[in-house]
C-alpha cells in the first residue's frame, strides 16, 4: 500500500542570501539595503553599539531601560501618540539592548515606509526621556523581576549565570538587571548613557525588503542626515569564570513540580576560529532532535519533554549550557546520563552518519532561516554586531560542509571541558539532594530562590 | 495581496492545495487532520496529543524517530501540535527533498500501526507526562489552559476538559487505544494535504497520488455532540485560582462567533482595539495611564465550532490588589460596551492585523499551515485570500454592535490567578455573580 522505498533527491536548485549594498554617511553612521521583492514588505533594524556590558556597575540593566524608553516618545510627541501613530500605519517601533548591541526594529508595508520611519528615526535621535515614564518602565521592569522567582525556566537560567561567572562580570548578572540595580537607575544615568552611547558611527541602519540601495540611502540620509555625535569605543571584560573546578547548586523551589537542570561551562567568544567546528560538534552532543543527549534522556528514558545543548555566542565567552526540565526523582540520574554523553563525545571521533546529519542539516536549512524581510535584517545585524565578514552569508555552507570528524573530536576535546562543569538545579531539595550527592559531582550548596 | 491556489481532492478524499512561490528553493509540506482533544472518549484526556508524539515513532517502512532524523538530514525542519479542533504535522525542506517529506506523512497515514509498540507507547507517556510538567504544572498561571476553557464550555461539551490531559488518564491510554484513534480519524478523508513553496504543480501532484492515492478512506467518524452552545453565558463566571505566584492575572474571556463566521472578524478587531499592543486601549489605561497592570493583552481562540472565545488577558502590578485588577479591568470593558469605539480605533486594528497577514505569506510554512486551517475548518482554502478584504468590513457599528451583545456582564467568565495563602481551604468553586441588566 504505501512505498517501501525511500524516495532519492533529485539535484538541489541554487540559492544565495540576498545581495546587499553597505554604505557610509557623512555623519557616520551605516547604511545596508538588501533588496527582496517578493511581497510589498520592508523590515527595519538599526543596530546601536549601546551593550548590556557598558552598563554601569550597580545599574545594571540601564541599556535594556534606555531601548525601552525609545518607545516612550521624542520631544515632539509622547509615547501614546508616538504608538498611534505607527500602528495606524499597520507597525510599531520594538526596541531591546542585548549583551552586544541594542536593535530598535519594525516590519512595514512599503506604502507606509516613509511616513513610519520618519517616526522611527525621531524615536532614535530624539527620546524625551520624561521623569514620569522612566518611573514607569522602572516599575514595569520590577513587576518582571517578581515573576522571574516563579519562573523555573528563567530562574535557572539566570541563577546558573550568577554560578559561572565572577560576581565582577557582567555576565554574571541578568542582561537586564536585576531589582536592585533597576530600583537604582535614574532618569540621568539613562540620559547620560544614551549621549555616551547613541551616535551615527555607532549606528547601522539595516532595510531589507521591498526597496533598492539608492532608495535606501536616499531614505536614512533623509531622516538620520543630520544626526551628530561620535562615540568612542570601549572595552570591559564581562567572562571571569567563578571558578574552575566542578561544582554543583541546588536552588530551592519546594513546590517545584520537576527539577530545572543546566550544566556547563563559560564558553567562547563568537569570533573564535574553531566555530565551525564547534557549532556542528554541538549540533551532534545536544543541538539536534536526534542529537546524543535528546535521544537519551528523551527517547531512551522517557525523563524530559526536551533536552538541549547550546553555546549561547557573544562578543566575549558566553556560556556553554545543557539545558533540560527532568521528573524530580530522576535529577542525579538524567545528570550522570548527560555527563556520559560528554565523555563520549571526547573520547572518539564522531561517526561518518551523524557528522552528515549535522553538515547537513546546517547547510539546509540556511535558506529556510531566511525566508523572511525579518530575519534577513536580523542576520545582517548579526553581521554588525560581531563583525562577521561580508561574505559570511556565502560562505557559511561551505564552511560548514568543511568541518570533519576529526575537528568534531578536536572542538569536544578543546571546548567541552568535564572537569569545569557546574551544575545549577532549580527543584525540590527533599527529592534530590540525596541522590545528587551520591552522584558527587562536585561541592553541592542549596540555597533559596533569590535575585541576589 | 492574493496568493496562487490549485485544489484538488484524491479519489480516497484526501484534499489537496498547493501554493507555488519560486522565490526561494524551499517547500513546506502541511497535514491537518481534523482531530483534536474535542474528540476524546471519556476517561482519556490527553490522548489526541499523545497520540501526536506516537506519529514521530515510526510507520511501517520508517524507524523510531527516523521521521525527525531524515527530515533534518535532508536539511529540513518539523514538528506537529495538536488542538481542540485538529492536530497538525508539518515539514519545510529543500525543495528538491519534496518527495521526502510526502513519502514520510503517507507512510505514516497509511501504515502507522505496525510500528506500534507497548514500550514507544510508555515511553511517549513519560515524554508526555514531563511535557505536562513543563509547561502545565511548573510554569506559573500555566493551568490557565486547562481552567478557563473548562470555565467557559460546560462539563458536557467537547472543548470543556484539557487537551494536555491528566495524569491518570495518560497512564490508562492503551495500545488499543492508538489503533482506535488511528483507524477513526487519520484516514485521507478526514486529512488535508498544503503544499507551499518552490515545486512544479504537475510534478507535486504525481508525487501526491503516488504516495497517498491508495491509502483506503476511512469509514467515517463519529460526529461532535453537544457542540451547540448558547451565544453568551447567561451570567458572569467567576472562579479564584491560588497558584505559585507572586502578581494576580485575570483571565476574562467571553464567548464570541466562531472561526470564519462574520461576527468573528468584529470579535478579532475588537480583541485587537482591547489588547493589541501599545496603541490598545487596555495597555494606555492600566498599562500606561492608571499603572496598575504590568502587561495587557487580547486575543481570540478561533475555534470554528459551537462557540469560539475573545479573552483579555492582564497581569497585576505588584502594589495592585487581585479586587482592584478586575473591578479595573472591568471598569474599561464597561467603558467599550456604553460609549463605543470610534472608526480610527478600528482602523488602527486593521492595519496592524493586515500587516501581520502579509509578514505571515512570506513563510512557505506560514502559507502551508493557513491553507490547511481553511481548508479543514471552513472548507475553503481559498478563503485565505479574502481574509483581508474582511477586515476591511469591520466597521465603528459593527464593533459597536458586537461588544453591546457580548462584552456584557451576562457574557463573561473570570479566571482570577491570586498569589497562594498559607490557609488552604480557599475553595476554586465557580461562582456566579448577580446580573444586574
Amino acid at each position: 500500500m504505501t512505498t517501501a522505498i525511500k524516495p532519492t533527491p533529485g539535484p538541489a536548485r541554487e540559492y544565495h542570501f540576498p545581495r546587499f549594498g553597505r554604505q557610509v554617511l557623512s555623519n557616520g553612521i551605516t547604511v545596508i539595503v538588501a533588496t527582496v521583492t517578493k511581497l510589498p514588505l520592508v523590515s527595519v533594524a538599526t543596530v546601536i553599539d549601546a551593550t548590556a556590558v557598558l552598563d554601569p556597575a550597580g545599574k545594571e540593566g540601564i541599556a535594556e531601560l534606555t531601548a525601552q524608553a525609545l518607545r516612550e516618545g521624542t520631544r515632539e510627541r509622547n509615547g501614546v501618540q508616538l504608538a498611534l501613530e505607527l500602528e495606524k500605519l499597520g507597525t510599531s517601533l520594538e526596541a531591546g539592548a542585548d549583551w552586544d548591541s541594542t536593535v530598535a526594529s519594525m516590519t512595514v508595508l512599503k506604502s507606509s515606509l516613509k511616513s513610519a520611519f520618519s517616526i522611527f528615526s525621531e524615536a532614535l535621535m530624539s527620546p524625551a526621556f520624561r521623569e514620569e515614564d522612566i518611573q514607569r518602565l522602572k516599575a514595569e521592569r520590577l513587576a518582571e523581576r517578581i515573576q522571574i522567582l516563579d519562573e523555573p525556566r528563567g530562574l535557572a537560567d539566570e541563577s546558573f549565570a550568577r554560578f559561572l561567572y565572577q560576581a565582577r562580570a557582567r555576565y554574571s548578572a541578568p542582561m537586564s538587571g536585576t531589582s536592585k540595580s533597576v530600583s537604582a537607575a535614574t532618569t540621568d544615568d539613562i540620559e547620560t548613557f544614551y549621549r555616551e552611547n547613541y551616535s551615527p558611527n555607532a549606528t547601522t541602519v539595516i532595510l531589507a525588503g521591498d526597496l533598492t540601495m539608492d532608495e535606501g540611502v536616499e531614505l536614512v540620509s533623509s531622516m538620520f542626515g543630520k544626526w551628530s555625535g561620535t562615540r568612542r569605543s570601549q572595552k570591559v571584560v564581562a567572562d571571569d569564570p567563578a571558578r574552575t573546578s566542578r561544582a554543583v547548586e541546588i536552588v530551592a523551589k519546594p513546590d517545584a513540580a520537576q527539577s530545572e537542570l543546566r550544566i556547563g561551562h563559560v564558553g567562547v567568544p563568537r569570533m573564535h576560529p574553531d566555530y565551525f567546528s564547534i557549532v556542528v560538534m554541538n549540533a551532534v552532543l545536544g543541538g539536534l532532535f536526534s542529537s546524543r543527549i535528546n535521544l537519551n534522556l528523551r527517547e531512551a528514558h522517557g525523563y524530559t519533554y526536551g533536552a538541549s545543548s547550546y553555546y549561547d555566542w557573544r562578543r566575549q565567552s558566553g556560556p556553554f549550557v545543557i539545558s533540560t526540565a527532568v521528573q524530580s526523582e530522576v535529577t542525579a540520574a538524567a545528570i550522570s546520563e548527560t555527563l556520559k554523553e560528554i565523555d563520549g563525545m571526547r573520547e572518539k571521533e564522531i561517526g561518518e552518519d551523524e557528522l552528515t546529519l549535522a553538515t547537513s542539516y546546517l547547510e539546509g536549512v540556511f535558506p529556510i532561516r531566511y525566508e523572511t524581510t525579518s530575519a534577513i535584517a536580523g542576520a545582517l545585524a548579526n553581521m554588525v554586531t560581531f563583525g562577521l565578514p561580508e561574505n559570511y552569508f556565502d560562505t557559511y555552507r561551505q564552511q560548514v560542509a568543511s568541518v570533519t570528524t576529526q575537528d568534531v573530536l578536536a572542538a569536544a576535546k578543546k571546548h567541552v571541558r568535564p572537569e569545569e562543569l557546574q551544575v545549577t538545579v532549580v527543584g525540590n531539595p527533599d527529592l534530590i539532594r540525596n541522590d545528587m550527592e551520591t552522584l558527587a559531582i562536585g561541592p553541592l550548596s542549596v540555597r533559596a530562590a533569590s535575585e541576589e | 495581496m492574493q496568493i496562487p491556489i490549485e485544489t484538488f481532492r484524491l479519489d480516497n478524499g484526501l484534499l489537496v492545495t498547493l501554493s507555488q512561490d519560486n522565490t526561494a528553493p524551499i517547500v513546506a509540506v502541511n497535514l491537518w487532520y481534523h482531530v483534536g482533544s474535542a474528540n476524546e472518549k471519556e476517561g482519556r484526556t490527553g490522548f489526541a496529543h499523545l497520540f501526536e508524539h506516537m506519529l514521530f515513532q515510526g510507520s511501517e517502512h520508517v524507524g523510531a524517530n527516523e521521521h525527525f532524523e531524515l527530515i533534518q538530514r535532508a536539511g529540513g525542519t518539523l514538528n506537529g501540535s495538536t488542538w481542540l479542533e485538529r492536530t497538525n504535522y508539518f515539514e519545510t525542506v529543500p525543495s528538491n527533498q519534496l518527495e521526502l517529506a510526502l513519502w514520510l506523512e503517507a507512510d505514516r497515514m497509511g501504515a502507522l500501526i505496525p510500528a506500534m509498540t507497548q514500550k514507544k507507547l510508555d515511553t511517549q507517556r513519560d515524554v508526555v507526562k514531563n511535557e505536562r510538567r513543563w509547561s502545565v504544572d511548573n510554569q506559573p498561571y500555566g493551568t490557565w489552559w486547562e481552567k478557563l476553557p473548562a470555565l467557559a464550555f460546560p462539563e458536557t461539551h467537547p472543548f470543556h476538559h484539557s487537551l494536555i490531559g491528566s495524569m491518570e488518564d495518560l497512564t490508562a491510554a492503551s495500545l488499543e487505544d492508538v489503533e482506535q484513534f488511528f483507524s477513526t480519524f487519520y484516514t485521507p478523508d478526514n486529512a488535508v494535504l498544503s503544499i507551499a513553496g518552490d515545486f512544479d504543480a504537475r510534478e507535486a501532484r504525481t508525487l501526491v497520488e503516488r504516495h497517498f492515492g491508495s491509502i483506503p478512506r476511512g469509514s467515517g467518524k463519529p460526529s461532535l455532540e453537544r457542540m451547540e452552545i448558547p451565544d453568551r453565558f447567561g451570567q458572569t463566571l467567576r472562579q479564584v485560582v491560588e497558584d505559585d505566584v507572586s502578581l494576580p492575572r485575570l483571565y476574562l474571556a467571553f464567548r464570541s462567533p466562531v472561526f470564519g463566521s462574520e461576527g468573528y472578524y468584529t470579535a478579532s478587531v475588537t480583541g485587537a482595539i482591547l489588547g493589541m499592543k501599545q496603541g490598545s486601549r487596555l495597555y494606555r489605561s492600566l498599562v500606561r495611564e492608571k499603572q496598575i497592570a504590568a502587561d495587557a493583552s487580547a486575543f481570540t481562540f478561533d475555534l470554528a465550532k459551537g462557540s469560539d472565545l475573545l479573552i483579555v488577558d492582564v497581569t497585576a502590578r505588584p502594589e495592585t490588589s487581585a479586587e482592584r485588577l478586575e473591578k479595573e479591568v472591568e471598569r474599561e470593558v464597561d467603558e467599550l460596551v456604553q460609549n463605543g469605539v470610534s472608526e480610527v480605533e478600528v482602523q488602527r486594528a486593521a492595519a496592524l492585523i493586515q500587516t501581520d497577514m502579509v509578514t505571515a505569506m512570506q513563510s512557505a510554512s506560514e502559507r502551508a499551515d493557513r491553507l490547511s486551517m481553511f481548508a479543514t475548518l471552513l472548507g475553503d482554502p481559498g478563503l485565505i485570500n479574502e481574509q483581508s478584504a474582511r477586515y476591511d468590513e469591520v466597521t465603528a457599528a459593527k464593533v459597536n454592535e458586537f461588544v453591546r451583545e457580548r462584552l456584557g456582564a451576562d457574557n463573561r467568565a473570570k479566571l482570577l490567578y491570586v498569589p497562594r495563602t498559607e490557609d488552604d481551604t480557599a475553595s476554586e468553586e465557580v461562582e456566579a455573580e448577580a446580573v444586574a441588566s
